[in-house]
Order: C-alpha cells, then sequence, then structure tokens
C-alpha cells in the first residue's frame, strides 16, 4: 500500500472537486487511468477530496463493474459472452485467449500483464463475436481466432430509407459536413413552446424501451416550476443485442448534440449531460472533438448564435452497469452514487437529476428532433403509419446473412426486414426471433408478418422495446439462450428490491439446471411465480423486464420446462 | 382535507397527504411489511407491501404511494398474495431467517413451502465480530437497508457502514471491509436497534448465547468503562 504515490491523484481530480459528490464516478475513472485500480489510499484521498464519505466511495466502488479495489492486469481484455456472440462462438474464443495468456477467466496472469473477463454484451453484436481490449473493440476475428481488427468497429447500415442514419457508415461526420446545426437555428427563431407543441404534433416516442412520448416529457419539463433544469441524452446502451446509439454517436454525433440543444431550448435548461456506457470508449474522443467542433462554432455555450440562449453538454461515463440506463438510476449515477433506482413518482419531469425538472432521452429519440424540427412535423408524419410515425432502427444480429442496423419506415414486416438483411444464414429455417432485447420476448416464424409498429406489434404480444432483432436458426439450442439472459439479469440486477435481486438469482438457478437437462418437478410454475413476481412487484423498469423473455419462451415452448 | 377511497371494497375516508399503509392500518387492514420503519424513509424495496390499485400497470408499495380519491384498492388480490408468497419463499432460501421472528410469521400465514427452492445458492457469511458493542452476522441479513440508513442521513450523520457487491451478492460493509473500530462508527447502537433479523446484535446478548454468564463477560470488560483501582 505505501507503495501508491498519490502525487498524480491530486491534479488527475482537481477540476472534479468544485463538483462534489456528483465528481465521483469521474475522479474514480481519473484514479484508474493513473493506477488501473483504486486502492484504499487512493479511495481516501478522493473521499477527503470531494467530500464523500469513505464507506460511500467504497459503495460506489463495488457497484460497478468497471471499477477494481485489488489489482488488474496493465491490459483488459474483456470477451463478450452474451447471446449474440455466443452464437458466433464467443465460448470459443474466451477458452482461446484464456488459454493463450494460460488463466482462468477473471484471472490476471502472474506478471500483472493481461488480465481476462467474460463480459455482458459489449454492444458489437452486428460484429460479433466480439471483445474489448482495452480502450479498442475486437471485431471481425477469424475463425481461428488468429485475425482480427483492434481500434474502432465499422458500422454496418442498411435498410429502405436513411433519415436517422443518412450520415452513417462512413466514418464520422464532421461538423463542417453536418452543417452548422440548422435545425436548432430554425428553433432558436421560435418560442420554446412552438419547439414542445411541434414534437408532440410529431408523434414522437422514446426509442429507449419505454415509448413514452416525448413531447409530453418535454412539456411537463417546460411547465415544472424552476429556472434550473437539465436535459440529459441517455447513451447507457446495455440491453443485448443493441448497438445503435453506438453507431449514432460514432458517425454523427452532433445529431445527437443537435437534438440535445433543442430539447434544452424547449424546457429551458442550461445544461446538459450525455451519460455513455463505460463499454463504449472508443466513442470518448469522438464525442469529445465533436463537442470541441460545436463550442467554437457557438452551437454550444453562452450566448448561441447570438440567440441569448445558452446551453453546454458534459460528457459522463458510466462504469458497467446496465441498470444505469434506467433514467433514475442513471441520476443517481451522475450525483455519484450507486446506481439505484428511485421510486417513480415523482417523475424527472418534475424531480430529476440533483431533484431538478429533468428531460432524458435516448440517442435515437434525440436524433429525430432536428428532422422533426427542419421539416416540420407533417413532413415528418408522411414517413410511417398514422399511430408510428416516422423511421425506426433496428438492431438486427445472430443468424441472419448480414446484420447490422437497419432503418426502416414503422409498418414494415419483421419478413421483410430480414430479407433486407439476407434472411436466415446457411440456408437454415428461422427458430425464432429474440424481439425487443434481453428484456422483450420471443417472436415465432408465425409472427413474420405483424406490421412492426407500436399498436400492431402491443397486439401480437411483441415489445418494441430497444429495437432488437436477434435471430436464431433450427439449430440452436434455445435452452442455452435462456441461460444466458438469465445470468445477464443476474449479472446487473443492482440488488435494492427483493423481488428482481433475489428473482434473477433464482431464475439464473433453474435456468442453469435446465440447460444441463436436469429439469426437476414443478420448475415451470416455479419459474412463472418468480417471473410473475418480478414483473408485477419489482421497483424499476429492469426487474419488471428481467422474466420478459423467459415468460414468453415458457408459453411457447412448454416442454423445455417440464420434467 | 378527507379523501374517500375503496379498500378490498370497504369504502374509507382519510385525511389527505397519509400512505396507503397508514389508511389500511388505521382501518384494520394488515399490510405486511419488512424494510418499512417508522423512523427511516420509506424505500418500499421488500415490496411486501405491494398492493393493486385499480388502473395501475403493475403492483404498488403501501409504504409510499399516497392515498387518493376514489382509488380502488386491493390488499389481498390472487396477484399480491403470489407475489408475497414467492418473495418470502425466496427469502427462506436466501438467508437464515431463525431470529426473525416477524417474517416467519408472515411465511406461516401466507403457507410458504421454506423448500420451494431446493437448490438455491445461500448466502452464507462468516460472523464479524470485532469491535466491543456488537456483533455483526450477514447471513442473518436482508438487506432492509434500515441500518445504512440509520447510520447515514436518517439519524447519526455517521455514514461508517455502505454496500458492497450488487444485485444478489449485496452485503452491508464498511470501507474497504475494515473492522469497526476503525471506521467512522461511533458505537451508537442504532443500527443494532433497527434491525429486524438479528444479524446485527448487542455483543452481551451475543455472548450470552454463547454459553457465557454475565460473570464472566463482566471480566471481559465488554463495553465497559475502564476505572483506575482506587
Amino acid at each position: 500500500m505505501s507503495d501508491i504515490d498519490l502525487a498524480p491523484l491530486i491534479p488527475a481530480i482537481s477540476s472534479y472537486i468544485p463538483m462534489g459528490r456528483s465528481g465521483l464516478l469521474p475522479a474514480l475513472h481519473a484514479a484508474q487511468k493513473i493506477y488501473g485500480w483504486i486502492s484504499e489510499p487512493v479511495a481516501a484521498q478522493i473521499s477527503r477530496s470531494l467530500n464523500v464519505p469513505l464507506a460511500d466511495v467504497h459503495g460506489v466502488i463495488e457497484f460497478y463493474s468497471l471499477f477494481y479495489n485489488e489489482p488488474i492486469g496493465k491490459k483488459v481484455i474483456r470477451v463478450c459472452t452474451d447471446q449474440a456472440c455466443a452464437l458466433k462462438g464467443a465460448d470459443g474464443l474466451l477458452r482461446h485467449i484464456c488459454g493463450h495468456y494460460d488463466i482462468q477467466t477473471g484471472q490476471t496472469t502472474r506478471d500483472g500483464a493481461v488480465t481476462v473477463e467474460a463480459s455482458p454484451c459489449l454492444g458489437l453484436c452486428e460484429l460479433a463475436p466480439a471483445a474489448l481490449v482495452d480502450a479498442d473493440a475486437e471485431t471481425n476475428i477469424s475463425s481461428d481466432f488468429h485475425h482480427y481488427d483492434l481500434g474502432r468497429p465499422k458500422s454496418i447500415v442498411g435498410g429502405s430509407i436513411r433519415l436517422l442514419t443518412a450520415s452513417c457508415g462512413n466514418g464520422t461526420t464532421s461538423l463542417g459536413q453536418y452543417g452548422k446545426y440548422p435545425a436548432l437555428a430554425r428553433a432558436l427563431g421560435k418560442k420554446p413552446e412552438e419547439i414542445v407543441n411541434e414534437i408532440k404534433a410529431s408523434g414522437l416516442v422514446g426509442r429507449g424501451g419505454a415509448a413514452f412520448p416525448t413531447g409530453i416529457k418535454w412539456e411537463g419539463a417546460a411547465k415544472a416550476p424552476g429556472t434550473e433544469k437539465y436535459v440529459i441524452c441517455n447513451a447507457d446502451e446495455s440491453e443485448p443485442g443493441t448497438f445503435k446509439d453506438r453507431i449514432l454517436l460514432l458517425d454523427d454525433p452532433h445529431r445527437t448534440l443537435e437534438g440535445m440543444a433543442i430539447a434544452a431550448y424547449a424546457i429551458g435548461a442550461s445544461q446538459g449531460y450525455l451519460y455513455i456506457r463505460g463499454e463504449y470508449p472508443y466513442i470518448l474522443p469522438v464525442l469529445e472533438t465533436a463537442l470541441n467542433e460545436a463550442r467554437e462554432a457557438n452551437m454550444l455555450g453562452e450566448n448561441i448564435l447570438g440567440s441569448g440562449f445558452s446551453f453546454d453538454i458534459e460528457l459522463r461515463v458510466g462504469a458497467g452497469a446496465y441498470i444505469c440506463g434506467e433514467e433514475t438510476a442513471l441520476f443517481e449515477s451522475i450525483e455519484g452514487k450507486r446506481g439505484f433506482p428511485r421510486v417513480k413518482p415523482p417523475f424527472p419531469t418534475t424531480h430529476g437529476l440533483f431533484g431538478k425538472p429533468t428531460v432524458i432521452n435516448n440517442v435515437e429519440t434525440l436524433g429525430n428532433v432536428p428532422l422533426i424540427i427542419a421539416q416540420g412535423s407533417v413532413e415528418y408524419r408522411k414517413i410511417g403509419t398514422e399511430k408510428s410515425p416516422g423511421a425506426k432502427l433496428f438492431c438486427v444480429s445472430g443468424d441472419v446473412s448480414k446484420p447490422g442496423l437497419y432503418e426502416v419506415p414503422f409498418g414494415v414486416t419483421l419478413r421483410e426486414l430480414l430479407a433486407m438483411a439476407g434472411g436466415v444464414a446457411r440456408e437454415k429455417k428461422l427458430e425464432s426471433v429474440l424481439f425487443g432485447g434481453a428484456a422483450g420476448a420471443f417472436a415465432t416464424p408465425d409472427q413474420l408478418d405483424v406490421k412492426m409498429t407500436f399498436e400492431d406489434l402491443r397486439a401480437a404480444g411483441l415489445p418494441l422495446g430497444s429495437g432488437v432483432v436477434m435471430v436464431f436458426d433450427e439449430t440452436r439450442d434455445m435452452r442455452d439462450v435462456l441461460k444466458r439472459l438469465g445470468h445477464f439479469f443476474a449479472h446487473e440486477s443492482c440488488g435494492k428490491c427483493y423481488p428482481c435481486q433475489m428473482g434473477t438469482q433464482r431464475q439464473m438457478e433453474i435456468l442453469d439446471r435446465i440447460s444441463q437437462g436436469k429439469v426437476i418437478t414443478g420448475d415451470l410454475i416455479r419459474l412463472q411465480d418468480v417471473g410473475w413476481t418480478m414483473t408485477d412487484a419489482s421497483l424499476c423498469g429492469l426487474g419488471q423486464t428481467a422474466a420478459s423473455a423467459v415468460l414468453s419462451a415458457i408459453k411457447l415452448w412448454p416442454g423445455m420446462f417440464n420434467a | 382535507m378527507t379523501i374517500t377511497l375503496t379498500i378490498d371494497g370497504q369504502e374509507i375516508t382519510a385525511e389527505q397527504g397519509k400512505t396507503l399503509l397508514d389508511v389500511a392500518r388505521e382501518n384494520g387492514k394488515d399490510v405486511p411489511t419488512i424494510c418499512f420503519h417508522e423512523a427511516t424513509t420509506a424505500n418500499g424495496l421488500c415490496r411486501m407491501c405491494v398492493v393493486e390499485v385499480e388502473g395501475m400497470r403493475v403492483l404498488q408499495p403501501a409504504c409510499i404511494v399516497e392515498a387518493a380519491n376514489n382509488m380502488k384498492v386491493q390488499t389481498r388480490s390472487e396477484k399480491v398474495i403470489r407475489a408475497r408468497k414467492t418473495i418470502l419463499e425466496m427469502l427462506a432460501s436466501t438467508m437464515d431467517l431463525s431470529e426473525a421472528a416477524e417474517v416467519q410469521t408472515m411465511m406461516s400465514e401466507y403457507g410458504v413451502d421454506i423448500n420451494r427452492f431446493p437448490d438455491a445458492e445461500r448466502r452464507e457469511v462468516q460472523v464479524k465480530d470485532d469491535n466491543p458493542m456488537y456483533v455483526r452476522d450477514y447471513s442473518k441479513c436482508l438487506l432492509c437497508w434500515r441500518c445504512v440508513q440509520v447510520c447515514a442521513d436518517d439519524a447519526q450523520y455517521t455514514y461508517a457502514i455502505n454496500f458492497e457487491g450488487r444485485g444478489y451478492e449485496t452485503q452491508i460493509g464498511t470501507f474497504f471491509d475494515k473492522a469497526i473500530p476503525e471506521t467512522t462508527c461511533v458505537l451508537c447502537g442504532q443500527c443494532v436497534g433497527v434491525c429486524p433479523t438479528g444479524a446485527l446484535k448487542p455483543k452481551r446478548e451475543f455472548l450470552l448465547e454463547q454459553g457465557m454468564s454475565p460473570q464472566e463477560i463482566s471480566v471481559l470488560n465488554t463495553g465497559r468503562k475502564r476505572r483506575r483501582d482506587r
């Protein structure tokens, strides 16, 4: 312990000291960048500097998977072992890497050079199998694991329409290429309430999973009393099978920033946060460059374009916690706490970040905003259907010929989408589609003609979720898929409310057993009781959907769960 | 101002601003709670007090939700019973509830099968006996959070304890697992007072249970002031 030199820490965290507790996650990231891990004296110094109790600093380090309170390797290799990567040989990749270094998963080589970990979904599903090597994505891995790309992952973008992805697929779009926020300039010429009304008229609903009407959210925050308000971009994309935010932010960062600035003008906020998951480190330099470009061009900062409106955005980086995609857990995380979801109500529009009125929107949702403001809601609504206007991004992965990000108008069928992605790979038959994400449901071949709109999907019992379409062919063992879902939720439960804290564990244990062919009498009812208890009684959206896919599997394949 | 609502079909008039739990209990309706305590901020995390409120998508925690005019509440619907029973069965398969008298009563009332999850991994931890005032046996801890709350903003502002781990692996802990005397703990004992399961226990009680006599304990000088011999 005594060999840890605290001298470099003080200047590295000095800019976070005025933030107080809210500076805790950035300070821990900064410390870990220097030392590789967070030792007791380092944690104690951060506690003193930020005036956060020692036990609380420890509690925060313990909560986030990417913070370490014991030494780890100089290089950390995180191999994704979730569903999409598993289909493409993730277990073999993990064994190969561990074998290469002669260590077990989770261990560090004796010389302290390398740590290898199994990771939850890294958001690289269309490039599976995949790993994260320090700040680089490892993708395009050959079947003998000897060849691969390291660095910024490439973007595979397709579909029948290119609105949200107009500037995606060809590297990062600079401010010069994107244009000087024409929609923001247009918005600044109108009254804030006109902007809110335009978003309401567009029929835009949230694309993060909950599908809440965006305009209503904005109106709530705009009308909430108080002058201190916040706009947050939720880029904590962690739903297994989801990678759309990764591509939108890497290839077209200004669209999101412009969407945030318009939201801020509409509700009267002067401060924004873009919270991005810790597993996307290669996006950070892109976002920092984009923020600087925008500030230099006075698209962000004081008195934007001479309008009198001021707004800036701070980048915040998560640290390995799916739960922080839940909006109130995300607030807690920005506030420097463990990512425990809050009880709602009160809702973020009146009591959000730091207890102030807050609008929090997903990256894809914000991407729609410049489109709506630039062309008007009437034009915007010409795409899609009456009740589901606009375009939608689908993250297609698994057993299809061309996995990738597909943009289509609402109303396209699943069959049409799969055709765009080249159909089921290797001429196999379709078994099922995990639809909406790990918190989604399984679709079967007889549902291929369901139109993908909010209304049609709801009627078919399929949640749109975050736009995940993960395809499984006839040769796949669905019990293995369920086992991995079980592990994911048990790993990611925050542990606050009892149904989810214990339910995700019990669900995982039963699914583990079933995947090994050891079904015991009553397993189906046992899983249902646990699943419905989580669904009905959990505190937040994670717990309420942690059994969604399992319950849908029980309906479709009851035989799998009977002894 | 008064409001009128229906609980289990019975029309009830109540003062505005009260929680459903208050209103239900005032009217003789039994709503079970585990994490709730009058002295701590309600977190609604044990979910034992959930009730079905007409028009709401999911069950609502009665300890937090305010009673409102025209609300229709069921405290014993099928969904409510399933949730409570399953939570209790999961608790029974997770921790040592031998000293959690209130939870045991609930288990018999809800007809709980304590072996519902036969191969469950239990939370088993070594007893921490590191200070003269109390012992910590986290095998008995059901994570109600009360101890952390009274140690912090709900009472003592000492912040000696917080959480370790996450999810099922969550446990109450100190800064880098330090022994209590090395933390900011002031041995106020409030955490012991609010613990519902015997996970936190006065040292003296613990020693008596170990079979020591009061005489032997007094020789240990546990928790007593040192006085110079006269």
